[in-house]
């Protein structure tokens, strides 16, 4: 596969760009391989790549249901920031934070990334405390964070209502310069690019549908395209880990919501960077095709029908408009709704299950897509060592008897 | 936006009841002497039923009792609805 530059860009034009090759190869199963990731979102792509990449596993397929990137990778808001309070979080963040900077090389395939900056807004003078310890913390922690007083988010947010007589009052906010956003089926198509030309098969239209075990010992999976064997399997299917583990016997610490979103007909720049209210349940930024993009709080009740109910949708609209007035106007062209795997301290499960060779990367929630390249690259990493790589050790099961909870509902975001 | 079967109160919108979760979730009996992974087993892990779920619902801002539903996670359809402390019933779906 070749490159993409420049030059090839000229030599595709002299064709009429006709003869562009597939990105990667829409892979038939072969029998076995030596580890099967199901679930073709970004975090089963990603950990793919760097199986073959860092960790020289390159006999792997992925197993994707439906087509690669179209479950949550497609039904998020594409926000990207490490600004988590808890070093074991801040660390593992913070690790996808900077393979996110060099990803659109690393891949040879434009994510999109950009910096344009994740501020968070308090709207009393507790949570404005809460900001400041979570600054103090992830300075400390070697990561970037800025308070910004009002006059200042003013000039970076002309839009925001600051006035004090406001619904929700805004008493100041932090900010992430290095956070942002990214193109997210971009991410999906990248990595799966990456991996292809390493060898790995990407099976699409393949639904796992049992897993084999033998002695306590994972063996293969069965799948609508016929049974495959591996060596090894990781589960990287957001919120339908219970749906694979219960395939083990297994039960987990998970449960699954919707969380939806939703986008605005395409305007003119209006603002610039990201806007999260956790208070009021809503975030905001705009997309380089000029939508806004909102995020609404989650469901409160379980949920796979990946339909957001009306009433979260409409206190998300009611609030949103208080925080930007001058979006009143704007019409709504599509909204969505992911299904998430929330766990209880909502913080992500990174670990070998009980089945020998049978490892899951799960439980990440509302917050997934931030973590994609980190998440693969400790997973991989986890998968081929057979033991926890040190940035995932802390996200193993065992915290939930332990007590060791790594408790992220401040810097979770907005949706718990 | 879901209809709720409130058995006190009739059919009322979402917006007035809260979901307290999957029912039948027994605390382990051992609690003189406790079991670290019994306890995690009852605090923190669920079947997380994709298909029939039975949970118990809040009528919060109505009459404030709490019941069980059957739901179908995926289509939202309500196939059962019975008293707290009862078994659970035999599923239609
Ligand atoms: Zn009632």
């Amino acid at each position: 596969m070749t490159r993409y530059s420049l030059l090839s860009l000229a030599r595709h034009a002299l064709t009429g760009h006709r003869r562009w090759a597939p990105a990667w190869r829409d892979a038939a199963p072969k029998p076995a391989y030596d580890v099967v990731i199901v679930g073709g979102g970004g975090h089963g792509l990603a950990t793919a790549h760097y199986l073959a990449s860092r960790y020289g596993v390159t006999n792997v397929a992925v197993l994707e249901k439906g087509w690669i990137g179209g479950g949550n990778t497609a039904r998020n808001t594409t926000i990207v920031r490490s600004n988590y309070l808890l070093d074991d979080s801040a660390f593992l963040y913070e690790h996808s934070l900077k393979l996110w900077e060099g990803l659109t090389a690393e891949l040879d395939f434009n994510v999109m990334f950009s910096q344009r900056g994740v501020v968070s807004l308090a709207h009393s003078a507790h949570e404005l405390t809460a900001l400041r310890q979570r600054d103090r913390a992830m300075r400390l922690n070697g990561i970037d964070s800025e308070m910004l007083d009002l006059p200042a988010l003013h000039r970076l947010a002309p839009a925001l209502d600051l006035s004090p007589t406001a619904r929700f009052p805004v008493t100041g906010a932090s900010i992430q310069r290095r956070g942002g956003i990214a193109r997210h089926d971009a991410v999906a198509w990248g990595f799966a690019r990456a991996a292809d030309r390493r060898g790995v098969d990407i099976v699409q239209n393949c639904a796992v549908t049992g897993l084999r075990i033998e002695k306590g010992r994972v063996t293969g999976v069965e799948t609508t395209r016929g049974p495959i064997r591996a060596g090894k399997v990781g589960i990287a299917v957001a919120g339908h880990s219970g749906v694979l583990a219960a395939m083990a016997g297994l039960r987990l610490p998970i449960r699954s919501y919707t969380l939806q979103a939703f986008v605005s007909e395409p305007l003119k720049p209006v603002l610039d960077t990201v806007i999260v209210s956790n208070q009021v349940s809503c975030y905001v930024s705009q997309s380089d095709k000029g939508e806004l993009v909102f995020g609404a709080a989650r469901d409160n009740y379980a949920s796979y029908s990946q339909r957001g109910s009306l009433p979260i949708l409409e206190d998300c609209v009611a609030n949103m408009l208080q925080l930007f007035p001058a979006f009143s106007r704007v019409g709504v062209l599509r909204g969505w709704g992911g299904t998430v795997d929330v766990s209880p301290d909502l913080s992500p499960i990174i670990a070998p299950l009980p089945v020998e060779g049978l490892f899951l990367n799960g439980g990440w929630g509302t917050g997934g897509f931030k973590a994609t390249p980190g998440s693969g690259d400790v997973f991989a990493a986890t998968i081929a060592r057979g033991e926890p790589h040190p940035l995932a050790a802390p996200f193993g099961l065992d915290r939930f008897a332990t007590g060791r909870l790594i408790d992220e509902a401040a810097a979770a975001g907005v949706s718990h | 936006m879901l209809l709720i079967p409130c058995p006190h109160c009739g059919p009322r919108e979402e917006r007035e009841f809260r979901c307290g979760g999957e029912s039948h979730v027994a605390r382990p009996a051992s609690a003189e002497a406790p079991d670290d992974r019994a306890f995690a087993e009852y605090l923190y892990v669920r079947s997380n039923a994709k298909g029939v779920q039975a949970e118990r619902w809040h009528h919060l801002y109505g009459c404030r009792r709490w019941f069980n539903l059957l739901r179908d996670t995926v289509t939202h359809e309500i196939t059962a609805v019975y008293p707290m402390g009862a078994p659970r019933p035999e599923s239609a779906a």
